[in-house]
């Protein structure tokens, strides 16, 4: 097994709805063995379109999607016995209690374990006589969670996994994923929880507007973007009783109200430089806060990239 | 532990099983499917009993057998899978299906394959039922009825799929199954035997779909259909479901609309 082999590869893809409508509108990216990979963005960012064609569930409208090796549309009957699906909304007869599903499901996939070791590690073996309907929202996450790992998937592609969880759940399908991970498997999920994509994933690409809008590592992706400094102008000052910001290596500032926000590359010195001044004109910072850049950050600034061009489109 | 390899006959008696679990905890289309088919004749009976037959060939038991199963097939066939494609498609369940080893065919199939096989038992008993109550004798052309029930199962199923796909809902499924229901009850010889109709309408009405399924049924009791009288029904039922499948590839609809 190479660890270098790409078990997802997607080259310049393209997704157009009936309507004319592009989704997805060319992205680049892969996926080697073991990784977990996120695909991050706002709803209708063109997560989901994307991963539906890398499920093999349709034809792209452009470029190349390459699953261990394989078309996964053109070539499901290859591709399907190693990847588990986990859809954005699961699909389950109602009427049928969760033993029932688990059932149907194990009959139509090659090596599937036993039903009852898998629903027990989602937690649900307590509920295996239970009805679909009668499930909550998160349950009915965890059953479609079930039945993607039911095969022993290669590949697993989890499509919003914890939307609609409450922490305990989310906490639990999050260590499912690691040791999923630690065992070899690949994962790509997606999701609109930073804190998901900055805990789980070894890489990630951020999508707006069907385009990727960046992507690395957690820490490249934050990397790029700079720290902030926020806090309540003192009684009586102005912005310009400050110290002159590019001294500070503030490379930024706005004022909303009397609140300061300041974006630096040099968090330390600037926060220094701040406090000293501060503790010399003998003033107190209401409202102090100090953080490292943060994938929140890199998002918003996307967002905000993005809505400025939208603007410049409009303009035009 | 399953075996390694699924085989497509395994993957669709799981879904078939599954479906059979769902179709018992079904009251309503349960209801539907089994008990019209089981009082409908008796109407027909009660109409056909004042029908001028003669020179027809034509006996009451030879019209009310054949509408007998004309009705199991499209009450409990035809208007069951329309409801049964169309409830799955709008709980994502063909959709999760996909993603799975199932190919297209074997999830249409694994579906039908329970209320096919609840119609398929319901013909044989009322076609035995009425037999028995109307005193007819063994139907001297089985083989004819066989093809034509045969026929009319498959047809009816592969027509559910075609009718699903332009199916949004459970409740509009009631409006889209109706035109074919109305147009074979009146028009393909169920109630009113095409003899008795005008030349030019009989033409019209033996090209709907179930018209040849009804045809070689009754030929199979009358027994005074001949092997290439048979030719012609069995070619129109064959186009209707070659016509069926290839709409079903093309536009069967696996996901709701948005």
């Amino acid at each position: 097994m190479d660890i270098n082999e790409h078990v997802i590869e997607v080259t310049d893809l393209r997704r157009v709805y009936g309507g004319g409508f592009e989704a997805v509108r060319g992205i680049s990216f892969s996926v080697g063995r073991g990784e977990v990979f996120a695909l991050l963005g706002t709803n209708g960012a063109g997560k989901t379109s994307t991963v539906e064609l890398l499920e093999g569930l349709a034809p792209p409208a452009g470029g190349r999607v390459r699953v261990l090796g394989h078309d996964p549309h053109t070539e499901r009957a290859v591709v399907r016995p190693r990847t588990g699906v986990m859809l954005q909304e699961g699909g389950f007869p109602s009427e049928l209690t969760v033993a029932e599903t688990a059932r149907m499901w194990a009959g139509c996939i090659s090596g599937a374990r036993p039903e009852g070791e898998v629903l027990e590690r989602v937690g649900l073996a307590r509920k295996s006589g239970v009805r679909v309907k009668q499930l909550s929202g998160g349950e009915r996450r965890r059953l479609d969670l079930a039945l993607a790992l039911l095969g022993d998937p290669e590949v697993l592609f989890l499509d919003e996994p914890t939307t609609g969880l409450d922490a305990e759940g989310r906490q639990g399908t999050w260590a499912l994923v690691r040791a999923l991970r630690d065992s070899g498997t690949t994962v790509l999920l997606t999701t609109h929880y930073l804190e998901e994509a900055e805990g789980l994933a070894d890489r990630l690409a951020i999508m707006h507007r069907g385009r990727i809008a960046a992507s690395g590592t957690p820490a490249q992706v934050t990397a790029a973007q700079p720290s902030r400094i926020s806090f309540q102008l003192p009684d009586g000052y102005f912005l310009g009783d400050l110290p002159p910001l590019a001294e500070l290596g503030v490379s930024g500032h706005e004022l909303d109200g009397r609140v300061v926000r300041l974006r630096t590359q040099q968090l330390q010195p600037a926060a220094t430089r701040l406090l000293v001044w501060a503790e010399r004109a003998g003033v107190e910072l209401r409202g102090l806060d100090v953080r490292s850049a943060s994938l929140e950050e890199a998002f918003l600034a996307i967002a905000r990239e993005a809505s400025a061009s939208k603007e410049e489109e409009f303009a035009v | 532990m399953s075996t390694a390899v699924t085989t497509p006959v395994g993957r669709m008696t799981s879904l078939a099983r599954a479906e059979l679990t769902l179709l018992g905890r079904s009251k309503g289309t349960l209801f539907t499917a089994l008990l019209v088919p089981l009082v409908l004749p008796f109407s027909v009976r009660a109409g056909v009993k004042q029908m001028d037959l003669a020179g027809t060939g034509l006996s009451v038991g030879t019209i009310v057998v054949p509408a007998a199963i004309g009705f199991s097939l499209l009450f409990a066939v035809y208007a069951g899978l329309v409801g049964v494609f169309t409830a799955r498609r709008e709980e994502l369940v063909l959709k999760r299906l996909r993603t799975g080893e199932l190919r297209d065919a074997e999830i249409l199939g694994g579906s039908a394959l329970p209320v096919v096989a609840t119609g398929l038992a319901q013909s044989v008993i009322l076609a035995v039922g009425c037999t028995l109550l109307l005193g007819l004798a063994a139907p001297p052309a089985l083989y004819l009825a066989l093809l034509g029930l045969l026929l009319g199962l498959v047809m009816c199923a592969v027509l559910a799929a075609v009718t699903s796909a332009f199916t949004r809902s459970m409740e509009s499924a009631q409006v889209t199954t109706l035109p074919l229901m109305l147009v074979s009850m009146i028009g393909s010889g169920m109630f009113v035997p095409l003899e008795v109709l005008p030349d030019r309408l009989a033409a019209i009405c033996e090209r709907l779909p179930l018209t040849p399924v009804i045809t070689l049924l009754r030929g199979g009791w009358t027994g005074d259909l001949s092997v290439s009288d048979a030719f012609g029904p069995l070619v129109t039922a064959l186009a209707w479901i070659v016509v069926g499948v290839f709409a079903v590839q093309r536009r069967f609809r696996w996901e709701p609309r948005r």
